[in-house]
């Protein structure tokens, strides 16, 4: 059995949510306050809501597209908000700087609905998020399914999903492990594959574990 | 007229709390991860306070949340403070006016309101490394604040989004002196040169008032209250308090009845620190008159699992609450798979999704025309009402207590991160 150039490590993840005060009652309210809120605040309204939709999945896991439907009565906006895929972005930056130009670019189309007033605000908030290790540790794919098939769906959200923000970007921890530590390049491309909006993350737990099973004798 | 601080015995039904208990709920990788993240604060010392050892939601939390920080680590201790009848008078006042009432305040009771904070100050040390206060009552304790360590934290369990100004700018001689505030909601957020946090109380699934019940229990507990399984049941759970709106539950369910053979059950007790219950009790009296197909019942504290029973036994779970901090009978009932009805208001449109789980009554301020509305949609047709109930199991898979220690570890890291104000 295949044995990795470096463990890999589960850690536990705890979220705070701090409120931050700044709210949109209009979409040019929201607009603005995209334009100026944290970078912590973009995470929470977009990878960290992908987290609180894991057990409810009606609505839109972004925030902001979930707003814009059910508050601002917006169908269209909201779909093209919930369409940019946090999966392609490396930097918050980059997907501010998009959740801007959807907005920017809907309101010159739809002028009416910048100060329409929305049946109820949105406020803004920053997930701060606190990990530590588990006892858990894999130095094999076996000892890592073990490990997976064991932690709780907050680990898999920060080493699946909240992962994609953190060095090396765009990946998730697991495939980055499977590639550089078992040099299971493939396993790693399939597994960054695996849907995290039409899955729920016990799901993808699930969806790792089955296409990890066949590469246990590699 | 009492004036010191008590410790009351936090307990599970006799046995102490242990999260090993939580193995069957969360599954034993989220016990181990709680482990994990208390271990940087293991040995440090916490101080819970609030105003009653028994009734509300505040005093459930407590009698669970005190064993459990302990059993991970941490010397806590938790404190209700005392006061005469003449203070929870004042205090409830308080209360019903940070939740928006009208009150014209006289002197005299922020005078009184010191006063009791000072006596309990006297009677108390607060040298643990964090001091955790829960609600208006005790907030005045920060004066025993010292320029170093202990860290303090504010709970603010009510709904503060539209409170009366002038008890509201009284509280703020004290609330900026804590180190941060928690809320259950966004929209309960105020101006505060300090962060607030957003923290959702939870209940606790293994207790008497959320475990699973035996079929025969339940059918017991309807027989010994006259209530006919057979017909639909809608249940409020609370206690009986102005805000809960307990007349307006009747009005609404008179409305519905109308069109929809049903009984009601309002079920509640008192709190140690709110006088209006008796005379809450005696109006929603009044309202039902003779209907035999409402029970009120006014249940004695050691009541938690007739209550477990009734809201089992029930077709949906109403919480008509004028306003609201969180709404913790909305997630007991979600955790029971019952579909909930309930007014728009505080924290409750954080787990009841219209159409979903349940219906939501939006009006602003809420409407016995709209809850009876609400209420005629849940029990529409049995398809829907199967439907709301298949809502309400999807959420109950999000609703358990380990989130909610795995929150308070993050604020007291985070405090305990804090230079010395």
């Amino acid at each position: 059995m295949r044995v990795a150039r470096a463990p890999f490590q589960f850690f536990a993840a705890a979220t705070l949510i701090r409120i931050t005060g700044q709210r949109a009652h209009t979409l040019t309210d929201l607009l603005e306050n995209i334009r100026n809120c944290t970078d912590a605040s973009v995470f929470n309204h977009t990878f960290q809501s992908l987290q609180q939709h894991h057990f409810l999945t009606e609505g839109f896991s972004n925030d902001f597209a979930q707003w814009a439907l059910a508050a601002c009565n917006e169908p269209r906006l909201a779909e093209r908000l919930a369409s940019l895929d946090i999966r392609h972005y490396a930097y918050l930056a980059a997907l501010r700087t998009d959740l801007v130009n959807t907005l920017e670019t809907y309101l010159l189309d739809v002028p009416d609905a910048a100060q329409r007033k929305a049946f109820e605000p949105f406020y803004f908030c920053e997930a701060v998020t606190v990990a530590v290790p588990t006892p858990w540790q894999a130095k094999t794919l076996a000892e890592f399914c073990e490990g997976l098939h064991h932690v709780s769906i907050h680990t898999v959200h920060y080493h699946f999903v909240a992962a994609r923000l953190r060095e090396p970007l765009t990946v998730n921890d697991f495939s980055f492990w499977f590639e550089e530590s078992l040099g299971l390049k493939d396993l790693g491309d399939r597994i960054d594959l695996i849907d995290i909006y039409t899955n729920t993350l016990e799901g993808v737990r699930q969806h790792i574990l089955e296409e990890a099973t066949p590469w246990l004798a590699a | 007229m009492a004036s010191s601080l008590t410790t009351p015995t936090a307990s599970s039904g006799g046995k102490i709390a242990s999260l090993e208990d939580y193995f069957s709920v969360v599954g034993p990788s989220e016990v181990e991860e709680i482990h994990a993240l208390a271990n940087r604060l293991a040995g440090r010392s916490v101080k819970m306070v609030n105003s009653t050892a028994v009734g509300g939601g505040v005093a459930e939390i407590l009698n669970r949340l005190v064993p459990l920080l302990s059993d991970v680590g941490l010397s806590c201790e938790w404190s209700v403070i005392t006061g005469g009848n003449d203070f929870f008078e004042v205090t409830k006042a308080f209360h019903n006016a940070l939740h928006g009432a009208p009150y014209d305040a006289p002197s005299q009771a922020f005078e009184l309101f010191l006063s009791y904070n000072e006596q309990n100050l006297r009677h108390q040390s607060f040298d643990a490394d964090f001091v955790v206060i829960h609600d208006p009552q005790p907030v005045g304790l920060i004066k025993a604040r010292k320029s170093s360590p202990p860290h303090w934290v504010w709970r603010c369990h009510i709904d503060v989004s539209n409170p009366n100004s002038l008890v509201w700018n009284f509280l703020m001689q004290f609330v900026p002196r804590y180190d941060a505030v928690l809320i259950s909601s966004p929209n309960f957020t105020r101006p505060l040169p300090i962060p607030q946090y957003l923290f959702f109380p939870c209940i606790d699934p293994l207790s008497q008032k959320n475990q699973e019940l035996e079929a025969d229990f339940i059918r017991k507990t309807l027989e010994q209250f006259s209530i006919d399984p057979k017909r639909p049941i809608l249940t409020q759970v609370s206690r009986f308090d102005r805000l809960k709106d307990p007349v307006g539950v009747i009005q609404a369910y008179k409305l519905a009845r109308k069109y929809k053979d049903c009984q009601l059950v309002l079920a509640g007790g008192g709190a140690a620190d709110d006088p209006e219950g008796g005379q809450v009790l005696s109006e929603a009296r009044a309202a039902a008159g003779d209907d035999p197909d409402i029970h009120i019942l006014e249940l004695p504290p050691w009541s938690a699992l007739e209550i477990n029973a009734l809201q089992r036994a029930s077709t949906i779970i109403i919480q008509k609450s004028l306003r609201e901090g969180f709404g913790l009978t909305v997630t007991e009932a979600l955790w029971k798979k019952k579909p909930v009805v309930a007014s728009a208001v505080g924290g409750i449109p954080e787990w009841l999704t219209d159409g979903v789980n349940g219906h939501l009554a939006p009006g602003d301020p809420p409407t016995v025309p709209g809850l009876a509305e609400a209420i005629l949609r849940a029990l529409r047709d049995p398809a829907h009402h199967q439907m709301l109930r298949r809502g309400a199991i999807e959420t109950a898979r999000g609703i358990d207590g380990e989130q909610h220690i795995r929150v308070l570890l993050d604020v007291l890291r985070r405090a305990a991160d804090l230079p010395a104000r």
